[in-house]
């Protein structure tokens, strides 16, 4: 019986990888879960939007790495951020003004806004392609691991090493600030509260005298921002590829929906709840397991629920059990 | 524009007739192979490949009665099975007295049902390696220059026991290539007493494949086998594998060989090994020699190409006729022993041979010798990688 090791290696192949997941799908589905607040509608291209945001990023990390300028231990895509951030601001507004707004004022059923989102998906997914290509691109620089698995074996003495990588750090820091900057912003400035108060009774906050076009751009702008931020970690900690953002957008609504729709709070758990299902679902739990039973009762087999290819299968099912016996959600949000 | 569009057509149509017309003897080798798709960037030389030794017969003069040896190219997509099957249909339309092709395995067994057995035309296929096709039932019109997986399996299995690994981890693409050579590796190397701990699939073009990776390390192993493709699933694999410190020595068998693998994965990869199909010696070097620089003859299955057009290009001089029929059970006897050895640059030479009924035995660029159901039997060549770079260091 050996529960440290135990411990080392249930962390380095679950814990710290579904943190660092659940953090990506936590900001992608705030996103999610802010249009659908306050737009009223489920934006399918929000995957792409993500990749369109990590793409500037990419390009502006390249250009900034050809200029020789480095952030030394911290890979250069933190400093290429913010400009991701501002080009994906100015592509969601421009994509507001040319398509949605026009359904905005036609005062268009939340299923056409579905559909509309979902033909601005198909032509991002082009833009993006066409701008960088289908491939996979590289941009992570600077330090690999803030500690590798190697050293970890030769610091503590254990049989099983530990990892944690840079990005996955960076992930997880970085969804702390956004998530603690949100909250800040809903709860305790004028534009947040004006926010909830448009996504809570929309008629009552008209009257009361809120702009609600300045509300929609408000909400574009920091749908923009949190996109590109979930993009760009997601690209760093894994890789960058478009079609792979298109793929998110299915654990992404299933966080937003578990949650509940709407729920800032419960995007941010239902994030964590799917990127934990998937990753101990689909864990082979023999070595865990061999290091705490007695040595006579050890499994031979892999001790393994389903093959790794079923993923996705996973964030589907816990869909479909939401849906069907908590439509709203954990987290109290809106009916689908 | 649509008169326009038909008066084109009707003029090329004229023009080709005539130019039909104008040679008295001519031979047609349709080159079907995947100009587009995931293995796009081998499908240029390997049809420069085969046209060079197309080329090669034309110029001796020598091939039946002087004729010409004209390619035809022919996308299959190297995934889209329908594609094959049209452009397969329009090459049997357009006159050709054999396909060199497909290159995928799954559109080679595509083509080889829909096409080559209903018009009873030979394939030479000089890329596809499913074991799968060793079986097909194919009405002898079925060859290929590139060994079998199965052949491959056997290979590894040897490499890994003589380097004394007792225990594997095994992963795989999720396709027919994939599959095929992981249950080769998986059943040789138990036969000769090594250990399987697990056998996983993994998809190609996902961005993370941490979850794999908690499966392959829980189940352990000495190294971990990646049967992959070395631009695709099969590198975040081993970098995942890597950051996670779960393996450290990695098995590449074919699709993992590539300057690209260790380019992108480092230092790290150092003392990784694998093999490769491919010969070395006087065959690929008077390729290289030849190709100059037209193209990469040492890109992977351009030998291959070259000798599956110059055995059909022999087999219908041995048999003094173009017609499939007559023809294609001439292949297996130029390609072996007994006979004269032929290289690459020796058509020629081997048309006077055949001309006054002698033997030949084809070595070509890719030291053919077919075995079984007409298949090669295999030279691989082993790598490891020393220094951030892929080093030969033997041959089996």
């Amino acid at each position: 019986m050996d529960f440290l090791n135990a411990f080392i290696a249930l962390s380095n192949f679950v814990i710290i990888p579904a943190v660092a997941y659940g953090s990506q799908l936590a900001l992608g589905a705030l996103g999610v879960t802010l249009i659908y607040g306050i737009l009223r509608f489920s934006n399918f291209a929000h995957g792409d939007t993500m990749a369109f945001g990590a793409m500037v990023t990419v390009l502006m990390t390249w250009f900034f790495q050809a200029q020789g300028v480095s952030l030394g231990p911290l890979p250069t895509a933190l400093l290429a951020l913010p400009f991701g951030i501002l080009g994906c601001m100015l592509l969601v507004l421009v994509t507001d003004r040319a398509v949605y707004r026009f359904y905005r004022a036609q005062k268009a059923k939340p299923v056409i806004f579905v559909i509309v989102s979902l033909g601005v998906t198909f032509i991002l997914n082009g833009i993006v392609r066409f701008i960088i290509g289908p491939d996979d691109q590289r941009f992570l620089d600077g330090e690999r691991f803030i500690i590798s698995a190697r050293t970890f074996r030769e610091m503590t003495g254990l049989r099983e090493g530990l990892a944690f990588k840079t990005t996955q750090g960076i992930t997880i820091v970085t969804a702390v600030v956004v998530v603690a900057l949100l909250f800040w912003f809903l709860n305790r400035t004028r534009t947040g509260k004006s926010m909830r108060a448009y996504s809570d009774n929309e008629d009552l906050a008209l009257l009361s005298g809120i702009n609600p076009e300045r509300v929609v751009m408000v909400t574009w702008l920091i749908v923009a921002a949190l996109a590109t931020t979930a993009g760009v970690l997601y690209g760093l900690d894994k890789s960058f590829k478009p079609f792979t953002y298109f793929q998110l957008l299915l654990p992404i609504f299933a966080s937003a929906i578990v949650g509940g729709l709407g729920n800032p709070l419960g995007a941010i758990a239902g994030g964590f709840v799917i990127a934990f299902s998937e990753v101990t679902v689909t864990y082979a739990w023999k070595k865990v397991v061999t290091y705490i039973v007695p040595e006579e009762v050890a499994p031979s087999g892999l001790l393994q629920l389903l093959s790794t290819d079923y993923k996705f299968a996973v964030s589907f099912l816990i869909l479909l059990i939401v849906l069907l016996f908590k439509p709203t959600g954990l987290f109290k949000g809106k009916a689908v | 524009m649509k008169k326009m569009l038909l008066a084109s057509t009707a003029a090329a149509l004229v023009a080709s007739s005539a130019l039909a017309g104008g040679h008295a003897k001519e031979v047609k080798l349709g080159v079907l192979i995947g100009f587009t798709g995931p293995i796009e960037s081998l499908a240029g030389p390997m049809a420069s490949g085969a046209e060079l030794a197309m080329q090669e017969a034309t110029d001796s003069g020598k091939l039946l009665d002087a004729a010409k040896v004209i390619p035809m190219r022919a996308d299959t997509g190297c995934i889209d099975n329908g594609l094959s099957t049209s452009n397969g249909e329009r090459l049997i339309a357009e006159g050709v007295h054999g396909i060199i092709g497909g290159d995928c395995s799954g559109v080679t067994g595509a083509i080889l049902q829909n096409v080559a057995i209903p018009n009873g035309m030979v394939m030479i296929s000089p890329s596809a390696t499913s074991p799968g096709l060793s079986t097909v039932e194919d009405n002898d019109l079925f060859f290929r220059t590139a060994p079998s997986d199965a052949r491959e399996g056997e290979v590894m299995a040897e490499v890994l026991q003589d380097r004394g690994v007792t225990s594997i981890a095994l992963t795989y693409t999720n396709n027919d290539y994939g599959k095929g050579l992981a249950d080769a590796i998986e059943s040789n190397f138990k036969k000769i007493g090594g250990e399987v701990t697990i056998v996983a699939a993994h998809e190609d073009g996902k961005a993370d494949y941490s979850a794999e990776m908690g499966a392959l390390a829980s189940a352990g192993g000495d190294i971990l086998v990646v049967a992959g493709y070395l631009d695709q699933g099969g590198l975040g694999i081993i970098n995942a594998a890597l950051d996670s410190g779960a393996f450290e020595t990695f098995g590449l068998p074919g699709g993992m060989i590539g300057d690209s693998l260790p380019a992108n994965v480092g230092s790290a990869l150092n003392g990784s090994y694998g093999q490769i199909a491919g010969s070395g010696g006087e065959g690929i070097e008077k390729l290289t020699a030849m190709a100059g620089d037209a193209f990469d003859a040492t890109s992977p299955y351009t030998p291959e190409s070259y000798d599956a057009a110059a055995l059909f290009m022999l087999a219908m001089q041995a048999a003094d006729s173009t017609d499939p029929a007559e023809y294609g059970p001439k292949i297996l006897e130029v390609a072996n022993a007994p006979g004269e050895k032929i290289y690459p640059g020796e058509l020629g030479k081997a048309f006077d041979i055949l001309r006054e009924g002698g033997d030949i035995d084809y070595v070509g660029a890719s030291a053919v010798e077919l075995i079984g159901p007409g298949e090669s039997a295999g030279t691989y060549r082993l790598i490891e990688v020393k220094d951030g770079e892929n080093a030969t260091i033997g041959f089996k």
